[in-house]
């Protein structure tokens, strides 16, 4: 170890007076000190000092470990819980200067935990820690208890974890209770006023069905089972809800990569430059800086991507301008911190951590110049090669970004709502693919459908979109049928 | 507030959360063989090869499945800035991993890996997979061991090694108070000498038991006729890999015997059995009556269980049918399984002759007869195969004992 406990905490007093200055806006932090081995454990269970027991988190630690010790990918520097306090891990074999830099960074990721919308409205920041331990430890109950054990209560994880991501993805759009949703409908069913009802007859009205159910279509899959199969027993109705709670409390996660990321490296760049490193440190802090934000050609970098863009809004709304290329050397020079949190494109971005996630966030800052800048592209199938097929020209780069747009966040998953719960009159499930263009992947959804099958405990049939023919996905027992709408 | 740093705590000190779940991971791995152990098996390499070699078996890894976009969906990447429309960026049929897709991560990727596992751990799982415990209990032949013995009870006299010191110091110490109690001495006193008597002494008794031995033979009968080729040679080979396997773990002792014939047959050692290369015409009745001048000499089936196994590609010669149908009725007779196993590699099948019809005779419930076309078949038919095993064994021989082996059906794999 080539640095002491009291050492860090003399830097992180620094770093701490930075962060103030600029008003970041953190939970308490708390670090705690382990070894790789610790760091791939805490990898493999999403970073939680608890978690439930599953096989699959085995697998994750076998895959990780195996790929270390074959130097095929290292360990992270950092790796943050949203919490309060904010967790987060530091690997003791790292370097002094890696272990500052992680801290900076931390620090950026818990500001951003601590203040935007997708974690404030929602995850309970206060009771992470405990929510996951409570549910470990119900979980392990329902383990040990003769009348379930580890088989079946796996089983059913295995169900649930199949479709946890097929849930409501923006969580500060609260979900309707079951009347709400029936009064919504018959809401919109009524006449509204209408100016014009002595010239013409008044529309004829038809009658909303609320019988039934779901009033309307329902994305939240796992909590849709939980509560409409009648027969499900009570600790899998629990499993379902711990399995959806913890999807949730991931969700912001997943949600805002790109701006997270880019604002924990924002952060960490500006607090280093201003510590007044000695010289041997600032040349690492260059080189690891410039390993961790370098580009990926062929994919994209969302460290990179995020700390680009947030230069580029700050720049803009400084400069009043959106059409100039953005370069260091531009930066406006200023004499006084305090002034320089007063600028309009600090003050942009700190309301735009707030209000923004991934997707908006690329649709309203990422702009044709950035585009050209970072050489993006996009590729698609033909035949058995990707191509490229557009790049960010005048006419094509909106496209391009709307493409951009679905893939990041949540977009990578599928939108898929239960539309009936009591097709054909005989209790089968109705689900129903939005289709955006993209067809899902066949022997993954049968495989799927077979878990949601498990749960419900009747048939799944699944509406999509094969090769641009509509098409029924029915599964029978253990057997698919794929059927021409 | 202020930050708050924990120190370390050496690993040593937790416990190893991962375990568990490791655990779980590496059972569904090798359940995950179990089921396709008919592709590992049809491997070539592995037939034949020493047991405690450690094989590489590519696995699909135990995948996790949800709704995901399939390889239509466009993707936006970062390039070089000399990127055109029109470039190919990824070539060839990918999974749809890697390069090119923004946000991977959840496409399915090539998910095989390999995993190590010895012969030995891959043989027990495939009779783990036969539910061997119950083929156990068919008849095994009793034979009394010549050399088995076993300690019982003690005896005053006897040799040195087999002395009983903890027996015969209890002794001493016994007498020691015996003595302290009827006489008067102070035995404490360190000078004081209480040395070991002759009835002090006590030796093992060794008494000669009874142990059930089991034995095995198997007779690997195998056409060498010119029609044989190579490709039919090996199928057989593999399927006298895997009868040979199978019986090893059934019984302690097991023997081979390899019966090569043509229009005559020899017993030949392993090597010749397999390599060398034979011509002529076939007669298919002398290998079984070579088969059964053996038993009758080496092996009686009242202290051996005989296991006979016969592969040919069916071209006997015409004559020779009555006879062999005859032999193979008295094989029946004298084995506890007797097998006839029919070579058709595809395209063969069509323009030679084929014994299944003139078999097909034989009433006796212990006779079985297989195809094998390729080599996917070999597995299945094993299969069918020690089906009938279980069938006939019990009612064949009425006598029923409990598991005997020693080796285990269940060894752990890695």
């Amino acid at each position: 170890m080539s640095f002491n406990i009291d050492e860090l905490a003399v830097w992180d007093e620094k770093i701490k007076e930075i962060v103030d200055r600029y008003r970041l806006n953190c939970y308490p932090q708390e670090f705690e000190i382990c070894d790789h081995n610790e760091m791939l454990g805490y990898m493999a269970y999403t970073g939680m000092p608890a978690h439930y027991s599953h096989w699959s988190y085995g697998k994750a630690y076998e895959r990780q470990k195996t790929m270390y010790d074959y130097g095929v990918s290292g360990l992270p520097y950092e790796m943050v819980i949203n919490s309060s306090p904010c967790l987060a891990y530091l690997m003791r074999d790292n370097s002094l200067l890696l272990q500052v830099l992680t801290i900076a960074h931390v620090y950026g990721h818990n500001d951003f935990f601590a203040n935007n919308f997708t974690f404030t409205s929602g995850t309970d920041a206060r009771h992470v820690l405990e929510m996951f331990k409570n549910q470990a430890n119900r979980v392990a109950s329902y383990m040990e208890d003769p009348s379930i054990g580890v088989e079946a209560v796996e089983a059913v994880i295995d169900h649930a974890h199949a479709i946890c991501y097929q849930r409501s993805r923006n969580l500060a759009i609260r979900q309707l209770s079951e009347d709400e949703a029936r009064m919504r409908a018959w809401e919109r069913a009524q006449a509204g006023p209408d100016p014009w009802r002595e010239i013409h007859p008044a529309q004829e009205y038809k009658a909303p069905d609320l019988s039934k159910t779901p009033v309307e279509p329902q994305e939240n899959l796992l909590q849709f089972i939980a509560q409409y199969n009648p027969y499900i027993s009570e600790w899998k109705r629990d499993l379902l809800h711990i399995v959806d709670s913890q999807t949730q409390y991931f969700m912001p996660q997943m949600e805002t990569k790109i701006m997270n990321e880019g604002w924990a490296s924002y952060w960490h760049h500006k607090i280093l430059n201003e510590l007044g490193l000695p010289q041997g440190m600032h040349i690492e802090f260059l080189v690891r800086h410039n390993q961790v934000l370098r580009p990926h050609p062929g994919g994209l970098n969302p460290y990179h991507l995020g700390f680009v863009m947030w230069h580029d809004i700050e720049r803009r709304w400084n400069e009043g301008d959106t059409g100039r290329e953005w370069d260091t050397k531009d930066q406006p020079k200023r004499e006084s911190s305090q002034h320089e949190n007063d600028t309009p494109g600090r003050k942009k971005i700190f309301e735009v951590r707030e209000t923004d996630r991934d997707q908006s966030f690329l649709r309203r800052f990422l702009t044709k110049e950035l585009m050209e800048d970072l050489n993006l592209f996009q590729h698609e199938r033909r035949g058995k090669e990707r191509v490229v097929t557009k790049l960010p020209n005048e006419e094509a780069w909106k496209e391009v970004r709307d493409t951009m747009i679905k893939n990041v966040g949540t977009g990578s998953i599928p939108v898929i709502k239960v539309e009936d719960a009591d097709f054909g009159k005989n209790r089968t499930l109705y689900l129903k693919h939005y289709h955006d263009g993209r067809d899902l992947q066949l022997d993954y959804a049968e495989h799927t459908l077979k878990h949601v099958a498990r749960l419900w405990e009747r048939d799944v049939v699944l509406e999509t979109s094969i090769n641009g023919k509509g098409s029924l996905l029915k599964l029978n027992g253990e057997s698919l049928k794929i059927e021409r709408l | 507030m202020s930050t708050i740093f924990r120190p370390y705590t050496p690993t040593s000190q937790r416990s190893d959360r991962s375990a568990r779940d490791r655990l779980r991971h590496r059972q569904k791995i090798k359940d995950s063989i179990r089921d396709n152990i008919g592709d590992i098996l049809a491997e070539e390499s592995i037939i034949g090869r020493d047991r405690d070699k450690i094989i590489k078996v590519p696995i699909r890894s135990v995948k996790e499945y949800r709704f995901i976009y399939g390889d239509n969906a466009a993707g936006v990447a970062q390039g070089d800035g000399n990127q055109k429309p029109g470039d190919v960026v990824e070539q060839g049929q990918g999974d749809g991993q890697g390069q090119g897709q923004g946000q991977g991560g959840n496409q399915p990727g090539v998910d095989a890996f390999e995993t190590d596992i010895t012969l030995e751990e891959l043989i027990a799982i495939m009779f783990d997979d036969l539910e061997l415990p119950e083929l156990e209990k068919k008849a095994i032949k009793e034979v009394m061991s010549e050399d088995a013995r076993k300690r019982k009870g003690h005896r005053k006299a006897g040799i040195r090694p087999r002395l009983d010191k903890r027996a015969t110091a209890r002794n001493r110490v016994r007498r020691k108070l015996a003595v302290q109690g009827s006489r008067d001495i102070d035995m404490e006193d360190e000078e004081q000498r209480f040395p070991f008597h002759k009835d002090d002494m006590s030796y093992f008794h060794i008494a000669p038991t009874t142990k059930e031995a089991s034995n095995a033979v198997v007779f690997c009968i195998m056409d060498t006729s010119g029609s044989m080729g190579t490709v039919k040679k090996y199928l057989a080979r593999s399927f006298y890999f895997l009868l040979f396997q199978f019986v090893r773990q059934k019984y302690n002792n097991v023997e081979v015997v390899f019966i090569a014939h043509h229009t005559e047959a020899k017993e030949v050692p392993e090597a010749d059995f397999f390599h060398k290369v034979e011509s002529g015409g076939t007669y298919i009745s002398s290998g079984y009556r070579k088969a059964l001048d053996i038993i009758q000499d080496r092996y009686h089936p009242s202290l051996w269980n005989v296991y006979a196994f016969h592969c040919s590609d069916g071209d006997n010669f015409y004559s020779d049918n009555e006879r062999a149908l005859q032999a193979a009725e008295e094989l029946c007779k004298v084995c506890n399984l007797f097998g006839y196993g029919e070579i058709k590699p595809s395209g063969s099948a069509y323009y030679s002759g084929s014994m299944l019809e003139v078999f097909s005779a034989i009433k006796a419930p212990n006779f079985h007869m297989i195809t094998i076309e390729k080599k996917e078949d070999l597995w299945e038919g094993f299969r069918s195969f020690l089906m009938k095993d279980r069938a006939s064994g019990v009612s064949a021989h009425g006598k029923v004992f409990g598991p005997q082996n020693s080796e285990g059906a269940a060894s752990a794999a890695p």
